[in-house]
């Protein structure tokens, strides 16, 4: 994995769950400049869609955006990150399951309000990289990706629901 | 009556340490108040003006003897010896600590219980008729259903953060006794064109401030598709249903700013992605589920050698013959009847029931009903397998600890949420007016005479005591700091449902005998041979009421 050092040369902080292990971003958080050259930046879908589209970009996602915008370009997309304003809004787990369900297969990150008891069900939606700043919060969110070792339902990380898999 | 397997157990198991940490969070302060907010919540801990409250699922209102002592064991060790049976068919507890609470889960789950997402903006108990798998007029058991939804429904990790909180209703006979009309998703359980039955689905119904009764958006669902149904449903209503106002954020909302068309349009399309997928219910599985509630084993009557036992028993004891005929109700067994146990009685908060009443009703179910019992959303208890022949002892049994009240389906048998003593939403007591109501209509003779009637009282908007399908809905309401009660008329949540229309101005608290009676003095006065209240009513129009009632002076 590469780890790309801010411009500033500050130490990247570990803020990030990538399918289960802590790691440092490698991408910056949306700004409001459009970023350097170069530059690996998650662009807000405006950003993203004023610069026509490209393809190996990360987009985020506030939960009031229509991820239709997305669905054409999602197979050239390298990240998807949805942006929860408060940890109450469950629109990010609908949208999640949406991207998946319409084939995404690369990152789709939950950054925002979030709570660490959420990460089981973040994760069953098809979020695979989850943003704490907090590193106390991000260890126990990291502990809570499985606090349920079946599901009833099925979901991104397991279509099949129970009854098609009881023993 | 579904049996936990592993997998179930395993889950409610891990629930319980699930809140054990998060309780421990918080109390330690790493949780704060907002964040911990929907986590207890989601395990039906409120905090109330006296102390907690802690709301525990009876899905579709199914107990059995170990449960009913298990909940008569906590009451007891952990609250005041008394419960509280709620409209939703859930056992509400009022005086619980909140560091005892993950060990009252513990508790629970050791008999196969649980309180997940009792309370919260997810989806809650599927509530059903109470006499589902006995009613002479019912065309399929809902209970499988029930269950179905439930398994589908808990801990789903799509729809924990809805906008509101959301109640699913199924319903399978032709008398609808689970108010389908006013839930967020009713289903009635209707013959497919294949002889296979399906679903009509309703949307959008509900009570609270805005009462709407529910739209039909498909005639007919076929069974194996409901719940990539249900989840396209609840999709479209989590991401478009209004988070900007609680007061405006139930889907019956959405539904009406939309509109029907636009609404069902809209699921239609969700559905096309989700539909034919892997929770498309195979037969097997619905099957599996239908076999936990197969009938118990019913003796083989011989039915004119019970029906001369039980009225033998009627006529050496007139007040029996009474009960049986108040509170028993038809069977689709031959010498059976299901019984409904009256949480009525005069001087009772509706609903309530001590712990040794609890452990009584655990003994009789064993010895007379196989050994258990259902809540109703009617808030008290049926035993829905009594032998015509049992039906002497277990009134005996009852009486002894003061649950044989006569009153099932008349006015006393009233719904009432626990109101301003107990709930810091409520504006208004609603508990001293049910019991103020019951006192002045005492008399059993003046009750049968007025015939079947519902009274249902909310201290709130809220509508907890669902007093907009109340045939007479009592609503608390705040003026300037000072109670008053709303009067409706007209409201019914049978098939036929409708929402009760205001009489006029509010009144106080002490003049609500004197209203009750006047209204039921005017129906008494017009109605016709053999037409109930909200017959008349329906014929003669709400003057006649309005008209009595505040030339009498009651408004304020």
């Amino acid at each position: 994995m590469t780890t790309v050092t801010p411009a500033s040369g500050a130490p990247v902080q570990q803020r990030l769950i990538r399918d289960g292990a802590v790691v440092a971003d490698d991408w910056l958080p949306p700004a409001e400049q459009t970023p350097g050259e170069g530059e690996r930046r998650i662009l807000t879908l405006a950003q993203w869609q004023a610069a026509g589209s490209p393809a190996g970009a990360a987009v985020q996602l506030e939960t009031d955006d229509d991820p239709a915008a997305l669905l054409d370009a999602l197979p050239g997309l390298a990240l998807v990150a949805v942006h929860f304003e408060a940890f109450t809004d469950g629109r990010g787990f609908s949208l999640a399951r949406r991207l998946r369900e319409a084939g995404f297969t690369g990152e789709l990150r939950a950054r925002g309000s979030l709570l660490p008891d959420q990460a089981h069900y973040l994760r069953r939606c098809g979020f695979n990289a989850l943003e704490f700043s907090d590193p106390d919060r991000l260890a126990q969110a990291r502990e809570r990706l499985a606090v349920f070792s079946t599901d009833y339902q099925g979901a991104a990380d397991q279509p099949l629901p129970l009854f098609r898999r009881r023993a | 009556m579904y049996r936990y397997d592993d997998y179930d157990q395993r889950l409610v198991d891990e629930r319980v340490d699930q809140f054990r940490d998060q309780t421990e969070r918080y109390l330690r302060g790493d949780l704060d108040e907002a964040e911990f907010l929907p986590l207890r919540l989601q395990n039906g801990l409120y905090v109330q003006r006296l102390a907690p409250m802690l709301r525990i699922a009876v899905p579709y209102g199914l107990l059995d003897a170990r449960q009913v002592r298990k909940l008569a064991h906590i009451t007891r060790h952990y609250d005041k010896g008394y419960a509280h049976i709620s409209t939703r068919q859930n056992v509400q507890i009022n005086w619980p600590r909140i560091e005892d609470v993950p060990d009252i889960l513990a508790e629970l789950a050791s008999v196969q219980m649980h309180a997940i997402q009792t309370s919260g903006n997810c989806i809650r108990n599927t509530t059903t008729d109470p006499l589902a798998g006995v009613a002479a007029d019912e065309l399929e058991d809902p209970r499988p259903w029930c269950e179905i939804i439930r398994q589908w429904s808990t801990l789903h990790p799509e729809f924990a953060f809805l906008p509101r909180k959301f109640k699913i209703a199924v319903c399978g006979s032709r008398e609808d006794r689970a108010a389908i009309h006013s839930h967020d998703i009713g289903l009635e359980i209707v013959p497919g064109p294949d002889g296979e039955n399906g679903f009509r689905v309703l949307v959008g119904g509900g009570l609270g401030r805005t009462p709407v009764i529910g739209s039909e958006i498909r005639p007919f669902l076929e069974r194996r598709h409901l719940l990539s149904y249900l989840e396209a449903i609840l999709r479209v209503y989590n991401l478009h249903g209004r988070r900007d106002n609680k007061y405006k954020a139930r889907i019956k909302i959405l539904v009406k700013a939309m509109g029907v068309e636009a609404f069902t349009a809209a699921v239609e399309k969700e559905w096309e992605q989700l539909r034919d997928g892997p929770t498309t219910l195979p037969d097997a599985e619905i099957g599996r589920i239908a076999a936990f509630f197969s009938a118990p084993p019913y003796a083989s009557v011989d039915t004119a050698a019970e029906a001369a036992v039980l009225e033998a028993h009627c006529a050496s004891e007139p007040i029996f013959a009474n009960w049986v005929r108040r509170n028993s109700h038809a069977h689709q067994a031959p010498g059976y009847r299901a019984v409904t146990v009256s949480l009525k009685a005069t001087g009772n908060p509706p609903g309530d029931i001590s712990a040794a009443q609890l452990d009584r009703l655990a003994d009789l179910c064993e010895a007379y009903s196989f050994g258990q019992l259902r809540t109703t959303h009617q808030q008290n208890v049926v035993l829905a397998d009594v032998r015509e022949s049992d039906l002497l002892p277990l009134w005996r049994g009852l009486q002894a600890v003061g649950l044989a009240c006569p009153n099932a389906g008349y006015l006393t048998d009233m719904i009432c949420c626990p109101g301003g003593d107990f709930c810091s939403l409520a504006n208004a007591k609603s508990i001293p007016v049910a019991e103020a109501i019951q006192a002045r209509f005492e008399d059993l003779d003046y009750l049968y005479d007025l015939g079947p009637l519902e009274l249902n009282i909310s201290g709130c908007m809220n509508a907890c005591g669902h007093h907009h399908i109340g045939h007479i809905g009592i609503l608390g309401v705040d003026k300037k700091g000072e109670e008053f009660f709303q009067v409706s008329l007209g409201g019914n949540q049978g098939k036929d449902a409708s929402l009760g229309a205001i009489l006029g101005p509010s009144f106080r608290r002490e003049d609500m005998p004197d209203v009750i009676e006047t209204l039921l003095r005017v129906y008494l006065d017009h109605r016709l041979e053999e037409e109930t209240f909200l017959q008349t009513l329906r014929r003669i129009g709400m003057q006649p009421f309005k008209e009595r009632v505040y030339d009498n002076g009651n408004a304020r």
